[in-house]
């Protein structure tokens, strides 16, 4: 088993895990923002605190995020890690180096991306997954009417077991969801412009990042080829450098125009 | 032409060095940027000062003798050259010009402008060649390689191993030379029988000697006078982890 650390500590190895960890980040990204987009439909929060409830109940889902945190948190270190190693190769800084005229900025600057969306990840696990978990949030009542599929909501002041409940009361023909009302702090929290802005700052980072991060795995993977290079680049720039940050930030944006 | 140049000079690999402004008048645009370099020495010598100390050889592309750092960039500001082959006419008169040599830790400075960068021969010696008996060539139509397979072998063998690639990699990763010249042998047949304990050698010589990692930049390959593909860089990746993965 000496070959694998043998192998983990060359530098191939090492920017290998690097390249797979970030890979199976962006494949986390496609996940998290399907989920969020739940909170664009206009059912008063219904469809995103139901799934909010699925994502921290299900065994399978608790057990891969635990496995996502590590990830996250090997990843931004692993990286820092390098930079720093990586700084050491050149003692003596040159006192004229002109980075523009043969990289690409984003490439030369993945560690401060990094960083500056690591800083973000602690504010946006703060803000909702803190609060969620720890923070009091309060339940609200839906009712779906199932002919019309209509719905309406209100405070709910009881208390139930769990995070939610759900019946249909077959009199009224309405289907009633009692939940934790995730949808509220989020909609409360980008009332704040100041939080937004850091939020759209964030995505613009995650967006560099990600130009170069996505294309840049691959090619450490040794796929490099001419037949599938401008596939990898262009699903690199415009799906997770353009697309899904986008996306991301409208959710902020959306909220504080909404209030 | 007028040229002010900022000269990196240090007397040894332990002194501290520091950059020194110097004026060269009468510069020809046609003056390649060595041979304005000779202008400054011949100067200097005249004073009795101490002349600048830079690699050189064939002073034609292809020895990969000369290093200089010229204004941010390896080669200075032209694609596909060596500093030799860098003229005059590409600066303007009254140009302040800054030269340091390549920075890397895994290539100290011996005097001024000249890096030693026997790191790259020992990293060949490691495993940089194919094992044959001696005796006569045998006939090169024995053994049949593709017009395709061979181009891109070449390709990569165009490699002179001057270091532009480290000078350039914000990393100072030597990726891009180690990757040509996995490659050259990783391409042809001849390279086979040893091509899985090569690239581990070469691999592990390269990480002996201090270079950085790579992170994709892509810097090297802009830089590379050759234009040697970052493919190689791929291949290279690709060698590395049959050999670990699947080799004995």
């Amino acid at each position: 088993m000496n070959w694998i650390s043998t192998f983990l500590k060359s530098s191939i190895g090492k920017k290998l895990l690097m390249g797979l960890t970030g890979l199976f980040l962006c494949t986390f990204l496609i996940v998290h923002l399907t989920g969020n987009l739940q909170l664009l439909k206009h059912d008063g929060g219904l469809a995103f605190n139901t799934y909010a409830v699925f994502m921290t109940t299900n065994p399978l889902i608790k057990f891969v995020s635990y496995g996502l945190y590590a990830i996250i948190l090997f990843h931004a270190f692993w990286g820092l890690y390098l930079v720093a190693q990586n700084r050491k190769a050149r003692p003596v800084q040159y006192a004229a180096y002109d980075g523009k005229a043969n990289s690409k900025w984003s490439s030369r600057w993945m560690g401060v991306l990094g960083t500056i969306i690591l800083a973000f990840l602690v504010l946006h696990m703060w803000n909702f997954w803190a609060q969620y978990k720890f923070g009091t949030v309060p339940y609200t009542q839906y009712e779906r009417n199932l002919a019309t599929g209509e719905v309406s909501f209100s405070p709910f002041t009881g208390e139930i077991k769990g995070k939610m409940e759900k019946f249909v009361d077959n009199q009224s023909g309405l289907e009633i969801t009692i939940v934790k009302d995730l949808y509220i702090v989020v909609a409360d929290g980008f009332k704040a412009g100041w939080l937004v802005l850091i939020y759209i700052i964030s995505m613009a980072a995650l967006s560099f990042h990600l130009v170069h991060g996505f294309s840049s795995a691959f090619q450490t993977l040794g796929v490099n080829n001419k037949k599938y290079n401008a596939l990898i680049q262009n699903i690199g720039v415009g799906v997770f450098g353009i697309i899904i940050p986008i996306l991301f930030a409208i959710m902020p944006v959306y909220f504080l125009f909404l209030n | 032409m007028k040229i002010n140049l900022k000269v990196w000079r240090q007397k040894n690999n332990k002194a501290k060095g520091e950059l020194k402004d110097y004026k060269v008048d009468h510069v020809s645009p046609d003056m390649s940027f060595l041979e304005m370099f000779d202008v400054l020495n011949e100067d200097l010598i005249t004073k009795g000062d101490d002349p600048i100390t830079f690699d050189h050889d064939c002073r034609e592309g292809i020895c990969g003798s000369c290093s200089m750092h010229i204004n941010g960039r390896p080669h200075g500001p032209l694609a596909g050259v060596t500093t030799c082959q860098l003229h005059m006419r590409s600066f303007s008169d009254g140009d302040t010009i800054v030269v340091e040599p390549w920075r890397a830790g895994a290539f100290p400075v011996n005097k001024d402008l000249s890096v030693d960068r026997s790191a790259f021969d020992r990293i060949i010696a490691s495993g940089g060649f194919i094992s044959v008996n001696t005796g006569n060539a045998q006939d090169a139509n024995n053994l049949p390689i593709g017009k395709e397979q061979a181009d891109e072998a070449f390709m990569s063998a165009a490699c002179i191993g001057c270091g532009a690639c480290v000078a350039a990699c914000k990393n100072a990763s030597a990726m891009l030379f180690v990757s040509a010249k996995v490659s050259q042998l990783a391409l042809l047949p001849q390279g086979q029988p040893e091509a899985k304990m090569r690239v581990m050698a070469m691999v592990n010589q390269m990480d002996a000697e201090g270079f950085g990692s790579c992170t994709n930049t892509g810097a090297c390959s802009a830089e590379c006078p050759k234009g040697i593909d970052l493919s190689n860089i791929a291949r290279m990746n690709r060698e590395f982890f049959s050999a670990n993965l699947l080799g004995k």
